[in-house]
C-alpha cells in the first residue's frame, strides 16, 4: 500500500520539466512526491484546499496570495507541470546555470521573473500596475487589525511616493525594480531545494 | 478425506504445544530463551543497520518572523519577499504535515511498503527480498497471529476469573500477574524487543504515566514492564469484550462517547481514581493522536490540570525492523495489525523519567510544555508546539493574528500604543 508516486510520473515528462525549469532528476521525483502527498484528492492536480492544509501556510498572512499564484488565471487545479513552474521562480541563481541554453528566453529563476512574481503579488488585477488599493490590500493583509486606516494609508502614500516617477501615482514594473535595485532578490526570493 | 482431517488435526496440536512451550510458557514467566535475540541479531547483519546517532533538535515554529534580523522600521514593499519565501519554503516542506505519514528511511529495509525512492534493484536483493517475504508472510504470520489470539483470549478468560474473586491483595497480586502475562504474549506476538532505561523511575499507584503516542502498540510496550490502568472510550465489538473483561479484575477508566465532551466530568473521574492509592497508575497520551514517532506535538493539558504526579515516558522505535507508526487514515486497525505482524520486528527504547509534578506559580499549559520538552529531549525527538488535531482540523485563526501583530509592531517600531489601539 506504499505511495509509489514516483513511477507515476514518466521520463519523458521529467525531462521536459527539466528543461523548462531547470531542476534536477532527483529535485523532480522528490517534489513530484511531495505533490502527491499535498494531493488528497488523489486526482493529479492541487486545489486550493490542499495548500490550505499545510498549517505554517495557512497562518501565513499572505499565504491566499501566494496560493493563488499556483493556479493560472480563472482555474481551480494546478497540475504538476503548473507547480514546477511556479517553484521554478525560487530556485538559487548559481553562478554556471545549466540552462543557459534556453532558448525561450530567461530562466524562470532570474532576477527579473522573481521581481515579476513578486510584482503580481501585489497587483492583483494585472494591469501591471499596483494602485495605491492594491498596495493597501497587501499591508491589510500583513498588519492584521493593528494598525490604523489612516496611518496604513500614510505609509501606502510614502511607498507611492518614493517609487512613482512618472507622476501616475501608480507603481509599475519598472517602477518596481527601480526601487528594488539595492536589494538583494537573489538571495531574498531564493530557497533550497534538497537534491 | 477422513485422513487428511487427522493429519491436519495432529499438526495443529503439534504446532500448538510448540507454540506454548516454546513461546508462551516462558513468556508469561518473563524468560527469555534466546530466540527473539538470535533473531535481531540475524536481522541486523542482513539489513547492516546502522546506529545512527539521534540528533536533539529543538524547533520553535510559531515566530514565522523570527527570521527578520535586518528589519528597520519603516514597511518597505520587500517586506512581501519574506513571507513569500517562507510560505514557498513550506509548500515544498513543512514541519507538521510530515509528522502525519511514515518516516522515510535512509536505506531500504527490504519491505515493499517503505520503498518509495530507492529506485534500482538487483537481482540479488529481489531474491533476498522474495526470500524476505516467504519468512514474513508464511512462517512469521501464522505463529504471530497464533500468539495474538492466544494473548487476547488469556486476558479475556483470565480477567473474567479473576473478576469472580472477592476483593484483596490476592486478586489484585492475580489480576497484574494476568495482565503482564496477556502483554507478554502480545508482545511476542510482534517480535517485539524493548529496552527499558531507567527503571527506578517507573510510575507508581496514584501516579498519571504520560508517554508519546505513536500507535496503540505502546499500551503493550508500556503493559510488558508495569501495571495500567487504561483510560479511553468505550468501544463496541471485540475491544468492547476485551475492555468489559479488564474492567472485572481491576479499574480502568472507560468513558463513554457523550462523557467524553464533558471536560469536567472527565477531569472528575480520573481525580477520584488517582485519590485512591489502591489503584494503578493512570496511561494517558496527551497528544490525542498518533504522530509518526520523528516528533512530540502539543500535549492537550487536560491531563496536567489533575494534580498528582507525573510519571513520563519517552518511547522511539526503530523504523529500520518496521515502522510502528499508524497512519488511521491510510489503514484501519485490522490492516494496520497485519502490517505489523508481517514486519519484520518492533524495536524500540523506552525510558522512563523522573517524576514530575506542576509548580508554583506554573499554569497547565506550561508544565504540559515542559514535561513535553523532557520526553522529545529524552527519545531524540523534535519537539513542536503545533497540535496534533492539524492531522483532521484546520489550524486557529489566532496563529494568523499573532503573526501580522509581529509584523505591525515592527514596522510601526517604538510607537506600541498608536498600534495597539488602531482602530480597524
Amino acid at each position: 500500500m506504499g505511495s509509489r508516486a514516483s513511477s507515476l510520473l514518466r521520463e519523458e515528462d521529467i525531462e521536459e520539466i527539466k528543461k523548462e525549469t531547470g531542476f534536477s532528476h532527483s529535485q523532480i521525483t522528490r517534489l513530484y512526491s511531495r505533490f502527491h502527498s499535498l494531493d488528497k484528492g488523489e486526482n493529479g492536480a492541487l486545489s486550493r484546499e490542499d495548500f490550505q492544509r499545510i498549517p505554517e501556510l495557512a497562518i501565513n498572512p499572505l499565504g491566499d496570495r501566494i496560493i493563488n499564484a499556483f493556479f493560472p488565471e480563472g482555474e481551480d487545479q494546478a497540475n504538476f507541470r503548473g507547480f514546477m513552474r511556479t517553484l521554478a521562480h525560487f530556485r538559487p541563481v548559481e553562478d554556471n546555470e545549466k540552462n543557459k541554453d534556453l532558448t525561450s528566453g530567461e530562466p524562470l529563476n532570474s532576477r527579473t521573473n522573481k521581481l515579476l512574481f513578486a510584482f503580481r503579488l501585489y497587483d492583483l488585477d494585472r494591469d501591471d500596475k499596483i494602485s495605491r488599493d492594491e498596495l493597501l490590500q497587501v499591508l491589510r493583509m500583513m498588519v492584521g487589525v493593528n494598525i490604523s486606516d489612516e496611518q496604513l494609508g500614510s505609509i501606502a502614500d510614502r511607498t507611492i511616493q518614493e517609487a512613482d516617477t512618472n507622476g501616475d501615482m501608480c507603481i509599475s514594473f519598472s517602477e518596481f525594480i527601480k526601487v528594488l535595485e539595492k536589494v538583494d532578490v537573489e538571495q531574498k526570493m531564493s530557497i533550497r531545494f534538497l537534491h | 478425506m477422513e485422513g487428511a482431517w487427522e493429519i491436519a488435526f495432529v499438526l495443529f496440536q503439534v504446532w500448538l504445544s510448540i507454540v506454548v512451550g516454546l513461546i508462551v510458557l516462558p513468556a508469561m514467566f518473563g524468560v527469555s530463551l534466546g530466540f527473539t535475540d538470535i533473531y535481531i541479531k540475524v536481522l541486523v547483519k542482513t539489513l547492516e543497520v546502522k546506529a545512527f546517532l539521534l540528533c536533539l533538535v529543538s524547533f520553535q515554529i510559531h515566530n514565522v518572523l523570527s527570521g527578520i534580523i535586518e528589519k528597520d522600521d519603516d514597511f518597505t514593499m520587500c517586506d512581501a519577499f519574506y513571507f513569500c519565501k517562507k510560505g514557498i519554503e513550506n509548500i515544498v516542506e513543512d514541519q507538521v504535515t510530515q509528522r502525519f505519514t511514515s518516516e522515510e528511511l535512509a536505506s531500504w529495509n527490504l519491505l515493499t511498503r517503505t520503498n518509495n525512492n530507492f529506485r534500482y534493484i538487483s537481482v540479488r536483493l529481489t531474491i533476498i527480498w522474495g526470500l524476505g517475504v516467504f519468512i514474513r508472510y508464511c512462517i512469521l504470520l501464522p505463529l504471530r497471529i497464533t500468539l495474538a489470539v492466544i494473548g487476547l483470549s488469556w486476558l479475556v478468560i483470565g480477567t473474567t476469573l479473576v473478576g469472580l474473586l472477592p476483593s484483596s491483595n490476592a486478586k489484585n497480586w492475580l489480576s497484574d500477574l494476568v495482565h503482564i502475562t496477556c502483554y507478554r504474549i502480545c508482545a511476542r506476538g510482534l517480535s517485539a524487543t524493548i529496552r527499558y532505561h531507567n527503571k527506578e523511575n517507573r510510575p507508581k499507584k496514584g501516579g498519571i504515566c504520560v508517554a508519546n503516542h505513536t500507535s496503540p502498540i505502546d499500551i503493550v510496550i508500556l503493559a510488558n514492564d508495569g501495571c495500567y490502568a487504561m483510560v479511553g472510550q468505550v468501544h463496541g465489538g471485540l475491544m468492547g469484550v476485551i475492555q468489559r473483561s479488564m474492567v472485572r479484575s481491576c479499574p480502568h477508566v472507560w468513558f463513554e462517547r457523550s462523557e467524553m465532551k464533558d471536560r469536567h466530568a472527565v477531569a472528575k473521574r480520573l481525580k477520584d481514581h488517582i485519590a485512591d492509592k489502591t489503584k494503578l497508575p493512570i496511561l494517558i497520551f496527551p497528544e490525542g493522536t498518533c504522530i509518526n514517532n520523528t516528533s512530540v506535538m502539543m500535549f492537550k493539558k487536560g491531563s496536567f490540570e489533575i494534580g498528582g504526579t507525573i510519571y513520563p515516558v519517552a518511547i522511539k522505535y526503530d523504523p529500520q525492523f518496521g515502522d510502528a507508526f499508524w497512519n488511521s487514515a491510510k489503514n484501519n486497525m485490522v490492516s494496520y495489525l497485519l502490517r505489523m505482524m508481517t514486519s519484520w520486528a518492533i524495536v524500540c527504547n523506552m525510558w522512563y523519567l523522573p517524576p514530575m509534578t506542576r509548580q508554583d506559580g506554573e499554569d497547565a499549559v506550561q508544565f504540559a510544555n515542559r514535561v513535553k520538552s523532557a520526553i522529545a529531549h529524552q527519545g531524540g525527538l523534535v519537539d513542536l508546539s503545533w497540535d496534533g488535531g492539524l492531522k483532521r482540523e484546520k489550524v486557529k485563526e489566532s496563529f494568523k493574528e499573532e503573526q501580522q501583530k509581529m509584523y505591525s509592531s515592527m514596522i510601526v517600531g517604538l510607537d506600541c500604543h498608536e498600534a495597539s489601539e488602531g482602530p480597524v
